[in-house]
């Protein structure tokens, strides 16, 4: 398998996408009709409607817009049709995703009503998308794919061999140049010693104590008791993980044996330089998949073990999976079956070039399972209440 | 066939890989570095949870990947079922 090249469209700013998507995105919730209407019209959109953007402030809004931009800006995006309920915002972040070169355009629905918005939009998504149908694939380098991963449902086998599966993809991977993510800052609680360990220098290892504490703080301030109703889940139980640091030795699997963690980054920021960097981010798996999308990340590896369904509409998400019950109950979800490391049917090192073969195929343009299913879960992380 | 794997030598608990019935003499593995290793179940073990592979007391901390994962609630006999009815989290 030539784990080199891929094939991928170069956008404008020298980034490579897997996917050529045209979004509308709307910046509140009370676009989202405007914008489901208007990728209703035009064939090959596709709209991202979510619950917030009203009364926001401090750093809220700002992971609000970071996350807008940050997703219209994801290389897997050839345009961005922006509707918001008023132009100042909008503009906001028509103006951040025009950075990158690509088309974008803003619409704002006061002053012009919901019809001649829709009307208006659909003419320049019309446009946008006939333009970017005839974008062509070219031959990238393996080191300009962005690879992030997360895990979920997790249960024992996600720690023998799932997540350890995503390890070894990710160590061949960091050796090549890539730029890879992880993070879930709860999840790494009772491992956290092992990731600090694995820091590059003293800088980053402050800034990965700061994230991990900050996140600490949140819990011992809200939680009701010891949050073992939540962590692990009720999923994770049922799979035999009893723990907190049981489920997190498990999880940090996934950053292999020799990558070093390079970089420390807070929710959707994007990374400067290649290599293995940690996002401060929660282990809610759609929340955390959308952060990395917003952080510029062009596929991701997914590991489960009680078998977690989620997709992402603009990051294929590859599902993998080791547990024998769920790879044939739920065997419509997962991309590649490690089960066979459970008997020792193959080594890790295959299992590890049996992800990265799907990953190729995956940036290639193979539809992954959530995107064939249908999984666009678009969740944006909130820090707290609205003004 | 593999009925356990424990991740490294020195671990408290094995992980089943298939579902364990209760008087089964099991055949596991360290994964660290191949070796081998039988237990007695005591107890139905389903496939992913955890059998000890030794006996514990009230207090001691379990071993997983060499790394502590929790303290014993109630005491626990080699071959005996480990989940969250005889072990807990020391976080939070």
């Amino acid at each position: 398998m030539n784990i080199h090249e891929f094939l991928g469209y170069r956008r404008e700013n020298g980034r490579v996408g897997v996917r050529n998507h045209v979004l509308i995105l709307p910046l509140d919730d009370l676009s989202n009709a405007s914008c489901e209407a208007v990728a209703n019209n035009i064939k090959g959109t596709m709209a991202l409607p979510h619950p917030y953007g009203r009364l926001q402030f401090g750093a809220d809004l700002d992971l609000h817009f970071a996350t807008l931009i940050g997703t219209g800006n994801n290389p897997n995006v050839a345009a961005v049709v922006v509707i918001g309920i008023e132009d100042v915002w909008t503009i906001r972040v028509v103006e951040g995703i025009a950075k990158t070169g690509k088309p974008v355009i803003g619409f704002g629905i006061e002053k012009n009503g919901q019809h001649t918005t829709i009307m208006r939009a659909s003419r320049v998504a019309q446009e946008y998308v006939q333009w970017a149908s005839e974008k062509q694939r070219e031959v990238c380098k393996i080191q300009e794919l962005w690879v992030s991963t997360k895990c979920g449902e997790s249960d024992t086998t996600s720690g023998i061999a799932s997540n350890p599966t995503v390890g070894n993809a990710f160590d061949k991977l960091y050796e090549k140049g890539c730029t890879l993510l992880f993070g879930e800052t709860t999840e790494v609680t009772g491992g956290e010693h092992l990731v600090a360990a694995r820091c590059r220098d003293e800088k980053v290892r402050g800034r990965f104590m700061f994230m991990f504490n900050r996140y600490q703080d949140v819990i011992n301030r809200h939680k009701t008791s010891d949050l073992s109703d939540s962590q692990p889940t009720k999923g994770n139980i049922a799979g035999g993980l009893t723990t907190i640091e049981e489920k997190a030795l498990g999880n940090i699997q996934k950053i292999g044996k020799k990558c070093m963690v390079d970089g420390v980054l807070d929710k959707a920021e994007e990374p400067t330089g290649p290599g293995l960097w940690f996002m401060d981010s929660s282990s809610a798996a759609a929340e955390m998949v959308t952060l990395a999308a917003a952080a510029g990340f062009t596929v991701h590896l997914f590991p489960t073990g009680q078998g977690n369904i989620i997709g992402n509409p603009i990051l294929p998400v590859i599902k993998l999976s080791a547990n024998p019950n769920t790879v044939r109950t739920m065997s419509e979800h997962i991309d590649v079956d490690v089960s066979g490391l459970l008997q020792n049917e193959f080594t890790l090192d295959t299992a590890g070039d049996m992800l990265l073969e799907m990953m190729i195929r995956t940036a290639n343009g193979r539809n992954t399972c959530a995107e064939a299913l249908g999984h666009h879960e678009f969740v944006l992380t909130r820090l707290y209440e609205s003004a | 066939m593999i009925d356990f794997l424990a991740h490294e030598k020195g671990d408290l608990v094995g992980v089943a890989t298939v579902d364990i019935k209760a008087g089964q003499v099991v055949k596991g593995v360290y994964m660290d570095s191949q070796e081998p290793v039988e237990v007695t179940a005591v107890m139905d073990i389903p496939l992913g949870h955890k059998i000890a592979l030794a006996d514990m007391k009230t207090g001691d901390t379990v071993l997983k990947y060499s790394t502590d994962i929790g303290k014993v609630v109630a005491p626990i006999r080699k071959g005996e079922h480990v989940h969250i009815h005889n072990m807990k989290t020391k976080r939070w």
